[in-house]
């Protein structure tokens, strides 16, 4: 039972991840460099609860939710991809605008600096008084727990087993040579941005429905946490997958052991990203990136 | 991002350009910014009309209580200084190709670094052996924070736009378990007040500043772009910087250690990020408080960018983004003061897009060539 406890727990952490790392690989993939997946992530969650909050359905929130992160990289796309401006700066600005956003409009629409009234989400299994669910399988009867794990199995496909993938895998190793052989370097690229922010906005939204209300900041650098993995990953769906499930596990552990007090949180934390400077630095094994990771193709 | 780097025309380029070099380089610096706060304006008046509001009395109260009085401007002068120092940080390693997003956890270890020297130190040591201390802490401070992605960088090659930011989250994590568990004042997550190397308030000399934060750390931040200025383009070293910044395999070539320079300007780096700190440390609370860096650090990426790597230009840049964050305050019962995040992010954005886009028309407009 603890293990049963333990395995769905890590899963529903690692939701949030797998999504983001998918739409991570896809826009990374592709060339261009995905620090946004926070932003897009806040904003999807955002718009999912404004969905649900004025329509009372979490599917329509659901649509919001990936109209809203679609939206954002379509920010981002218009800015790096039509106008060649610097990703990374871009990208730290898109999440800023998110966090900047949120709050502002939360002020307009629910007359609060900190929350959203409670809305309805994926409720299938009856939940007890207090929130507390029936059972710990309960919490899984989610559409987006089994679409979780299916975006980078979905991504893995769409890479690997796809004229459109091989096309993406070029644009992003060699993007000249690519676009010798008629491939649209550029149109190639604004897919796979838009596809990752409607990926990462899907696991923006399953928080905040998840949660029935949003909060302020509430994705909380999980955005990084799903770059770290792919990095970690070295940018291979299977290998991401993985990277998520381990940290996702790593944080359960550190959840379930809290009244021990082995070892700090703080430490807990610092796992993923250890790992990841620890893959970059290529001491075990080194994470090597698409080689037109950030770079613009005239 | 050799885009960001301040462009220099090409020797070629001169003669068949029909514009004085002078003026093209006047127009790439500064129609960037002009653009990014007419974009930014145009947003702000829709999000104020969203609300209800009007934009031109909104405006009006944003520069009343910036500009317009002496506390206001203490304000602004204030976070400028913590800006100066984080802006610096980001274009002086950004003029050796690289990219800190460090800053913010190098500011935050700066400033716990001062408060550890100042609560070390014993009570009564005279500020001038005090201060300087302090100041050294924080610099170190921060240098260590950054030389984990300078060593690196200039050891693996090691990409230092995901060390940085990996290393921001291990450094507050970190400071947060100091915090936490270890120096805390009861009930808080603050350290007790440092025993020596306060910093005087700029209101203990001119009187109206009273109640505003604003110190004369500001002193040591005007120091450290002048120092940054010097440093750049007086010096064999930042000379050698600079050549590493705009072509690493020519500076190679040249006899330059490319690896070393990469290490001593994320070193210089981290050090000026690190000195942000004690703005707040020494000059305002006299502790150190978790979560008081509170995105200084990523904002020094956009003085950095509009300030277009020049210290003097960051100083600048500080100024506006410090007034655009006082103001938000000023403005918040009418407007939320998210208003202005939203603003800075648009500026950063509309800067970043229009940097490339100015450089190609300036290129179509010098006749010759393509």
């Amino acid at each position: 039972m603890i293990v049963l406890a333990f395995l769905v727990q890590t899963l529903r952490i690692a939701i949030p991840y797998l999504f983001a790392a998918a739409g991570g690989v896809l826009s990374e993939r592709s060339g261009v460099i995905a620090l946004t997946l926070e932003g897009w992530m806040l904003t999807g969650a955002f718009t999912a609860v404004i969905g649900t909050h004025y329509t009372g359905s979490p599917w329509v929130g659901l649509v919001c939710g990936v109209a809203g992160g679609v939206l954002a990289a379509l920010l981002h796309a218009v800015a790096c991809i039509r106008y060649r401006a610097d990703q990374v700066v871009v990208g730290i600005a898109i999440n800023l605008l998110a966090v900047g956003i949120t709050r502002f409009f939360l002020r307009l629409a629910f007359d609060s600096s900190s929350n959203s009234p409670r809305v309805a989400g994926f409720d299938f299994v009856q939940t007890g008084p207090g929130g507390q669910g029936t059972g710990v399988l309960a919490s899984l009867a989610n559409p987006l727990v089994p679409l979780g794990v299916l975006s980078l199995v979905f991504v893995w496909w769409l890479l690997y087993r796809t004229p459109f993938g091989l096309r993406l895998r070029a644009v992003g190793e060699k993007p000249e040579a690519a676009a010798s052989l008629g491939v649209g370097v550029n149109r190639v690229r604004w897919i796979a941005v838009l596809g990752a922010g409607a990926l990462a906005s899907m696991g923006g939204a399953y928080l905040a429905l998840e949660q029935h209300q949003f909060t302020d900041s509430m994705t909380a650098g999980r955005g990084f946490i799903a770059l770290a993995a792919v990095i970690f990953g070295k940018w291979e769906p299977k290998r991401v997958a993985v990277a998520c499930l381990l940290f996702a596990a790593a944080e359960t552990l550190q959840i379930q052991l809290q009244g021990l007090q082995l070892i700090p949180s703080q430490f807990v934390e610092m796992i993923p990203y250890i790992l990841t400077i620890v893959a970059v630095a290529g001491v075990v094994g080194r994470a090597t990136p698409p080689s037109a990771l950030g770079k613009v193709s005239e | 991002m050799s885009q960001l780097n301040e462009s220099i025309p090409r020797p070629g380029a001169d003669r068949t350009s029909r514009l004085p070099a002078s003026v093209t380089r006047l127009i790439s610096a500064l129609l960037p910014p002009f653009t990014a706060l007419l974009i930014a304006a145009v947003v702000g008046d829709i999000l104020i009309l969203s609300f209800g509001q009007s934009p031109a009395d909104v405006f009006v109260l944003l520069i009343e209580g910036t500009w317009g009085n002496a506390y206001g401007l203490g304000q602004v002068i204030y976070k400028a200084t913590t800006l100066t120092f984080t802006g610096l940080s980001v274009a002086l390693a950004l003029r050796a190709g690289l990219f800190n997003i460090g800053a913010e956890g190098q500011l935050a270890m700066g400033g716990f670094c001062a408060a550890v020297v100042g609560l070390l130190l014993p009570a009564g040591t005279p500020a001038v052996l005090a201060v300087p201390l302090c100041l050294a802490g924080a610099a170190i401070g921060g240098a260590s924070v950054a030389s984990v992605p300078g060593v690196l960088k200039a050891r693996f090659g090691a990409s230092e736009v995901i060390v940085t930011i990996m290393v921001n989250f291990i450094t507050l994590a970190l400071l947060n378990w100091l915090i936490a568990t270890k120096l805390n004042v009861a009930e808080s997550l603050h350290t007790p007040e440092i025993h020596a190397g306060a910093v005087p308030r700029l209101s203990s000399v001119v009187d109206s500043f009273a109640g505003s934060a604003a110190n004369f750390v500001l002193v040591v931040a005007l120091a450290a772009a002048g120092y940054a200025a010097w440093y750049l383009f007086r010096t064999r070293a930042g000379y050698d910087l600079r050549a590493v910044g705009l072509q690493p395999e020519a500076a190679e070539y040249g006899g330059v250690k490319v690896g070393r320079v990469w290490l001593r300007a994320m070193l210089l780096a981290g050090a000026m990020a690190g000195l942000g700190g004690t703005n707040y440390v020494l000059g305002y609370k006299q502790y150190y408080e978790e979560g008081f860096a509170a995105g200084a650090g990523f904002l020094g990426i956009a003085v950095a960018l509009v300030g277009r790597n020049h210290p003097f230009g960051v100083v600048i840049a500080a100024l506006l983004f410090a007034t655009l964050s006082q103001g938000g305050l000023a403005v918040n019962a009418v407007v939320p003061k998210q208003m202005v995040d939203v603003l800075t992010a648009v500026v950063i954005i509309a800067v970043a897009t229009s940097v490339p886009e100015v450089q190609r028309l300036l290129k179509s407009v010098r006749g010759g060539g393509k």
